[in-house]
């Protein structure tokens, strides 16, 4: 009778009464008293949530306040909260990653688990995933039902309409539009049981080729794959403890243990991660995830372990066990290719020398984030400024070009983004310095090497052009160098062109 | 059996205190200085180079680079550590690295925002001992840099064979465990033809000396090509290393 197209198996966790909940858990609202959560719709007050003791009195989601309280005089009202909402959901949908990491949050008030192959490996059946959730959720205050089903549809279905059999669904689970499920219903079809065995052909018709495919996936005939919150790392490897760990310090041993676990796995693939994450369960729904990243594939436990002890001791807020941390899991998102043979020594040990850094390097782009570590990369381009930029410290090298032998330096060591305005005197208007004031400064030039001119790079913008540079390399009185150049050609570009300090020469 | 090859080889490939690093002392090649040094600055040894007074310029980490770059012996990687804060978007610029003979693909640069943690970053980068020098550049006061701070570097360069390299600039000379302290400054380069400015010339005064004397007054120009310090030439004379009694008033700073 029943035709599954495959073996998956899925379970929803439907969450009534979410927006109540979660204010009486906050200790914003009484538990056990009517109350309403409402909306301004269309210039109405409408109710868009209700607590468990007003569903218990008959009134409904989407009626006027007004009508509500014709029922329930006095009753309660909050304003609606979506976003509060939603986040105590991903949340929820976070905490279930425990049982599978195919999770993903459906609507406002549920979320579907594949838990297809979850079962044999970590002792588990379907019925002991569901009260171990609905158990979890009772204790941060949440109402759940669970229901399982061969598709994402189903199972979420039976767990929104409270019914144990797909026949038994009305057919406002289709969940097409409210003019089809009045059509329905008055042709005397009212639950999915009742369009089971009609010949799809004429229902599509009538009522649009959306119905047939709905019925189908209801009816655990066809699968719709779920999109998970959270991409899943394909190699992971994780670990349950039989006590809860209510203190942070026996952390960084479990790490070590996942990522001895992970070690052989990589090793198989010839990869190494380039990036690992922690999740860490904690028994009241929390999860909290540490992440690393290196600038090489590693796989190396005690490595990961002090790139872990790094992450730790650099959090803003230290974790919080709270009640304990029942699961770890590792993950590795992002796998390469690891060469095992040895570094190469004829690049002069450049190279070497880069590998014996990269502890280093991963450890304080941990600690301190990757944008804090940097190598320059040359650049070609014309304008002095573009000519070098900060890449990752992990980028590949590249040849510099030579300096001019017997020259001087032609380019300052410090550069000035965006240049400073000076003030100049020069002999003529086109000539070079003579004096220059920087930061109330003056400076009197006594060499001067220049104008070097560096145009503006018109070829890359046909319409727009820029005013020429005439740089000047020049030494003041007390032998500082300094970088300047004047902005415009006189008399041809500008009448009175600017000065800039663009950098500094040892 | 410590001869054999593959062992050899094996020990290069270990990070450490660092094989590869020649031991002893760095020497300038210019026979006043070094006799001065009593053969060189130690290369595992940490060194200060203060800016003079409102420190325009950037002659101090130019010359703390240069010696970076001598007991790197040009192929070891440089790790480069200072604060981006305060520094008026005054940018390390690489091509001006390459003027000065510094492979810019030899240097990682580490700008961090708080002096703490640059502090704790640079402690790290010695301990490792995979870099060749590690140069700390600090701008101002520095109160986070005390004396316990120099020691622990100080130690931490002992223990690993890495130069540590200090850079102060707009600073006053302050007490710490520094093996040298010099006071670092551009000073005016022989011209080149047309009067162009030369190549880059330090007035270099060593302000302290662990165990050793004080009062050095010398200036030193870089020349790339031989990758090397030399006394100026200015036109007809050649400056001699002055030694006046006004610099032993000021020389002792901490």
């Amino acid at each position: 009778m029943n035709k599954l197209p495959s073996e998956r198996r899925y379970m929803a966790i439907h969450l009534p009464f979410l927006p109540a909940e979660r204010r009486i858990a906050d200790g914003a609202a009484p538990p056990d008293t009517p109350f309403a959560i409402i909306e301004k719709q269309r210039g109405a007050l409408r109710i868009v949530a209700l607590s468990p003791a007003a569903a218990a009195l008959g009134l409904e989601p989407a009626m006027a306040l007004a009508d509500a309280r014709a029922l329930v005089p006095d009753l309660p009202a909050f304003p609606h909260d979506p976003g509060t909402d939603r986040a105590v959901l991903m949340r929820v949908v976070a905490a279930c990653e425990r049982y599978t990491p195919m999770v993903a949050a459906d609507g406002a008030d549920a979320l579907v688990l594949d838990l297809t192959g979850c079962f044999p490996a970590a002792g588990w059946t379907q019925e002991t995933i569901a009260r171990d959730a609905t158990a979890r959720l009772a204790r941060l205050g949440l109402r759940g039902r669970a229901a399982h089903g061969a598709t994402p549809d189903a199972a979420l279905a039976l767990a929104r309409f409270a019914v144990s059999a797909a026949e038994d669904l009305p057919v406002a689970a289709l969940a097409l539009d409210a003019e089809t499920h009045l059509a329905l219903r008055r042709a005397g079809l009212r639950t999915i049981g009742a369009l089971r065995d009609r010949p799809r052909a004429p229902l599509a018709a009538r009522f649009g080729r959306e119905l047939p495919v709905r019925l189908a996936r209801l009816l655990g005939e066809e699968d719709r794959r779920i999109t998970p919150h959270r991409p899943a790392g394909t190699i992971r490897a994780e670990h349950r403890f039989a006590e809860p760990m209510a203190t942070v310090s026996p952390l960084l041993d479990v790490i070590e243990h996942l990522a001895e676990r992970l070690e052989t796995r990589l090793a198989g693939r010839g990869a190494g991660g380039r990036r690992f994450d922690v999740a860490l369960f904690r028994t009241d729904g929390h999860v909290a995830r540490l992440t690393v990243t290196c600038g090489r594939p590693l796989r190396d436990p005690p490595a990961i372990r002090r790139l872990f002890a790094e992450r730790l001791e650099s959090l803003a807020d230290p974790l919080d066990p709270g009640f304990g941390y029942d699961m770890a899991r590792m993950t590795v998102p992002l796998a390469e290719r690891m060469e095992s043979e040895q570094p190469d020594l004829a690049d002069g040990g450049k190279g070497r020398a880069r590998t014996d850094l990269a502890p280093l390097i991963d450890r304080l782009t941990v600690r301190f984030g990757p944008r804090s570590i940097s190598r320059f990369h040359p650049c070609d381009a014309h304008l002095p400024e573009y000519a070098a930029r900060a890449v990752p410290p992990e980028s590949d090298t590249c040849p510099w070009p030579r300096p001019e032998p017997g020259e001087p330096p032609l380019r300052p060591l410090f550069l000035y983004d965006p240049p400073r305005r000076v003030s100049v005197v020069a002999e003529v208007p086109d000539g070079p310095p003579r004096r220059f004031v920087w930061r109330e400064k003056h400076y009197r030039v006594v060499r001067h090497e220049g104008p070097e001119r560096i145009a503006y790079p018109w070829w890359k913008h046909p319409e727009g052009c820029g005013p020429t540079r005439d740089y000047y390399r020049v030494e003041d009185e007390t032998g500082q160098r300094f970088w300047l150049f004047r902005h415009g050609l006189y008399g041809r570009e500008s009448d009175h062109p600017q000065w800039y300090l663009h950098g500094l020469f040892a | 059996m410590s001869d054999s090859p593959n062992l050899r080889r094996a020990s290069m490939l270990v990070p450490g205190p660092s094989s590869a690093k020649v031991a002893g002392a760095l020497g300038f090649g210019v026979p006043a200085v070094d006799r001065w040094l009593k053969g060189g600055l130690r290369r595992d040894g940490v060194h200060e180079f203060y800016a003079p007074s409102d420190g325009e310029g950037a002659g101090a980490t130019a010359f703390a680079l240069l010696v970076g770059r001598l007991i790197c012996d040009a192929t070891l990687p440089l790790i480069w550590l200072r604060t981006n804060r305060g520094n008026r978007n005054e940018r390390p610029y690489a091509p001006g690295l390459a003027e000065l003979g510094i492979d810019p693909d030899t240097v990682f640069l580490v700008e961090l925002a708080e002096l703490a943690d640059l502090l704790v970053a640079t402690v790290e980068s010695v301990r490792h001992g995979g870099a060749g020098a590690v140069i700390l550049e600090m701008q101002g006061r520095a109160r986070p840099f005390d004396l316990t701070a120099s020691r622990r570097l100080a130690l931490a360069a002992e223990r690993s064979g890495t130069a540590v390299l200090v850079i102060r600039g707009k600073a006053r000379p302050v007490a710490s465990a520094a093996h040298t302290r010099w006071q670092v400054s551009a000073a005016p380069s022989p011209a080149l033809p047309a009067n162009a400015p030369g190549h880059p010339v330090f007035d270099l005064r060593l302000l302290r000396q662990r165990g050793g004397p004080e009062g050095l007054h010398v200036q030193l120009e870089w020349n790339r090509e031989q990758a090397a310090f030399r006394t100026p030439l200015y036109g007809d004379s050649s400056a001699v290393p002055a030694r006046g009694t006004e610099d032993r008033r000021r020389r002792r700073a901490a």
